[in-house]
């Protein structure tokens, strides 16, 4: 297939007698944007057939063919469907477990009040009137309010193992915790890499250079079946605060090279003026070269963090039950075995929607560091 | 150096070490404790695991170590594969995203957030079922005579590399590097005299005269294997399993998908006068593309690039999750089986680092060929 290579084009000389085509304004845009010359014609009629097609047969499978409700587990009436229609009765059957898994049933109002909590801190977080030094405070409070809603444990809140808990507060949990110590930890190998001790110096590239060069699944196994070996005897800690520690791990040496990117760019004047007024080293990085190198690199932070809160899904493979293990545990269900296209469909639209919107926030601040 | 600088270094060097140290000797005691050996020595062992889809001859009565080096090729295969096709694609994509077709270019924007936005263990899984709800081997579909998509994966015709074309093919490829040298050359020179020579001759003559009258001369056929159905499943041709498949799949999209904003804002980059002069100096819009955008549009793309390729090939261990035997998974299994959980995660970091440090070393080079020499 031929690709369109052509840039945007030089706009028309405006002068031009407005004649045919040129008179609408429908028209016109439909002759420069669609049918701008053989090539382009072609192309877009190819895809206008691609996409009439794949439309039509997914509103076929997914809309028209689809069985939206079967009575009870009695799934017939999907099965019949199988290949012609979707089976999206597996949803409602499902939704529960697979947003908060074997969560206490009658409780589960607290995993969902929790991950609202969760969003409007990411809300909070978006917003250029909270970039300030009580947002750590923020984070703090809401984040002890998450913990104290998930395990309970005071007087009207039963107490539910960690054990217990599963679905999308897992993944928000471990992506949110991970970013929460993972960006201190960056900004200190930031640092460190940065710093003229060459043992600091080395020590950081090490860390850095050796969980980037591996994939986290190994680092997540090492979690899972090395760290036991680790500690001393009989001391143990729970799974899921162990993937946390990978998590965490992953996240510090990511984070570090963004910060790093950062630092570079704060020009050398701030550090001499900085020395000139005599603070210390500490005050320096806190008051005058961090705040201004954090604030350079907050759109590829966000992407970092969108790439963070994707590969929390990894932990599937260790067993920890978030959003994705408990997608595809339940459709391990003999009744509802057939359908896992429409559950894994409803997860994706769920991951999307997260990362959809940090990305478009992420453009946003791009946009604007670009204008100002 | 000052005596504070020091001491911080010692102090800092210090901890580390104590904590090491502290979970050293934990884990020494821990093993002894459960009785496991450390060391290498179980590489010796019988593997006794099955490795169904590899290149190399195995079979479970192969030592562990032999184990480990299938699902290294096996790795490699998936790695070097998806980074050919996945820049195609993704250069293709990132290009379409340009275009002044409103309609490619809005296509080529939907499929690039879509992908980019759903986790890639989601999407290999999603691949995965795909495929296994493809139809068994007897009904399976033929898009093309000879070849055949089924829940046994995919299989094409094969080419017998016994008769001689393994030799026709070598030769190729030798013509092709003895091409590139040539070429360099006459450019070289080109540079140096200012006479234009004819280049596309050496061409022809290296990479296919001569291996056609090779190929003539020592009689080699070149007619494929068509597989055909026998019983629940295929004989003859190439098969690509359905674990591999996917995993090529949704490796190849994921990644094409963060390479065609790569090379969509390489383009970019390169200043709008470059194109303006370039086309007052009566330049077509090929050549102008080849010749002077791509060139410093690759300065651009090419360390993002390498930052994919690298994460293409990290992202291939998650082969485990599907059941294609890679080196993840052929470790995993081998921790299973004899426990040895230290040394198993060991060789898969020591191999996902030499990877990594090949592809870097690999691009670094290539980034330097590519670089922009000033005075």
């Amino acid at each position: 297939m031929a690709i369109a290579t052509e840039l945007p084009q030089m706009p028309r000389p405006s002068n031009r007698p407005r004649t045919g085509v040129d008179a609408y304004p429908l028209l016109r845009w439909l002759h420069a944007n669609l049918f701008s010359s053989i090539t382009s014609t072609v192309i877009t009629l190819l895809l206008f057939a691609l996409l009439a097609k794949v439309i039509a047969g997914f509103v076929q499978w997914g809309i028209l063919n689809a069985v939206w409700s079967v009575p009870g587990n009695d799934t017939g009436a999907c099965r019949a469907a199988r290949g012609l229609g979707a089976c999206w009765a597996v949803i409602p059957e499902k939704y529960r477990f697979i947003l908060f898994g074997t969560y206490t049933y009658d409780q589960q109002w607290r995993p969902a009040l929790a991950t609202l909590l969760f969003i409007a801190l990411f809300c909070v977080s978006s917003l250029r009137f909270f970039w300030r030094r009580e947002l750590v405070l923020i984070w703090a409070v809401a984040l002890s309010l998450i913990g104290l809603l998930m395990w309970g444990g005071v007087p009207g809140l039963p107490f539910v193992s960690q054990e217990r808990w599963g679905g999308l507060p897992v993944t928000l949990v471990l992506a949110t915790f991970g970013l929460a110590f993972g960006f201190p930890l960056g900004i200190l190998v930031a640092l460190g890499r940065r710093s003229k001790l060459p043992a600091i110096r080395s020590l950081c590239v090490l860390y850095v250079e050796l969980i980037r060069g591996v994939p986290l699944i190994s680092l997540l196994f090492m979690a899972s079946v090395m760290f036991p070996l680790f500690m001393p005897e009989g001391f143990n800690i729970d799974k899921l605060l162990r993937a946390q520690i990978a998590v965490v791990l992953y996240a510090g040496a990511y984070l570090a090279e963004v910060v790093r990117g950062g630092l570079q760019a704060v020009p050398r004047g701030q550090h001499e003026a900085a020395d000139a007024l005599g603070l210390s080293y500490w005050r320096k990085q806190r008051l005058i070269i961090l705040p201004q190198a954090i604030r350079h690199v907050i759109p590829p932070l966000v992407n970092t963090f969108i790439a963070f809160f994707k590969d929390t899904s990894l932990v599937l493979i260790i067993g920890i039950f978030d959003l994705l293990t408990t997608a595809k545990t339940a459709i391990l269900d003999p009744a509802w075995q057939a359908f896992s296209i429409e559950v894994y469909l409803f997860v994706a639209v769920i991951y999307f929607v997260f990362c959809f919107a940090m990305s478009r926030y992420s453009r946003h601040l791009e946009a604007q560091g670009k204008r100002t | 150096m000052n005596f504070r600088a020091l001491l911080w270094q010692i102090v800092v060097v210090a901890i580390v070490v104590g904590i090491a140290a502290w979970l050293w000797s934990n884990t020494v005691h821990n093993l002894s404790v459960r009785r496991i050996s450390t060391g290498f020595a179980f590489l010796g062992r019988e593997a006794g695991m099955p490795i169904i889809d590899t290149w190399l001859p195995y079979s479970p009565r192969d030592t562990y170590l032999w184990a480990f080096v299938v699902g290294v090729v096996n790795t490699l295969r998936v790695a070097v594969i998806g980074v050919v096709l996945a820049t195609i694609l993704g250069t293709l994509v990132g290009i379409s995203r340009l275009s002044s077709n409103w309609l490619l270019s809005r296509l080529s924007l939907v499929y690039v957030e879509v992908l980019r936005d759903i986790p890639l263990l989601l999407q290999l899984l999603f691949w995965y079922v795909l495929m296994q709800g493809l139809p068994p081997a007897r009904g399976a579909w033929k898009p093309i005579n000879g070849v055949f998509l089924s829940n046994r994966g995919l299989i094409v015709p094969s080419l017998p590399l016994d008769g001689g074309q393994a030799w026709v093919i070598g030769t190729a490829l030798l013509g092709l590097v003895a091409f590139y040298f040539l070429r360099c050359d006459l450019l070289a020179r080109q540079v140096r005299d200012g006479h234009p020579r004819r280049i596309w001759p050496y061409g022809i003559l290296f990479v296919i005269a001569a291996p056609a009258l090779l190929s003539w001369w020592l009689g080699v056929a070149w007619t494929p294997t068509m597989p055909v159905l026998r019983g629940f499943n295929f004989a003859g041709g190439w098969t690509f399993a359905p674990e591999y498949f996917a995993l090529l799949i949704a490796l190849v999209t994921y990644t094409s998908a963060f390479i065609a904003e790569i090379v969509r804002s390489g383009i970019q980059a390169v200043p709008k006068g470059q194109w303006d002069a370039a086309v007052a100096l009566g330049l077509r819009r090929g050549f102008v593309l080849r010749q002077i955008v791509l060139p410093q549009a690759l300065r651009v793309i090419i360390p993002p690039m390498t930052s994919q390729y690298l994460n293409l090939t990290k992202n291939s261990s998650l082969a485990v999750a599907i059941g294609y035997q890679d080196i993840v998974s052929v470790a995993n299994t081998t921790l299973n089986q004899t426990g040895q959980a230290i040394e198993s995660i060991a060789l898969i970091m020591a191999v996902f680092l030499t990877i990594s440090l090949g592809i870097s070393l690999f691009m670094n080079w290539y980034n330097a060929h590519i670089a922009l020499v000033e005075r």
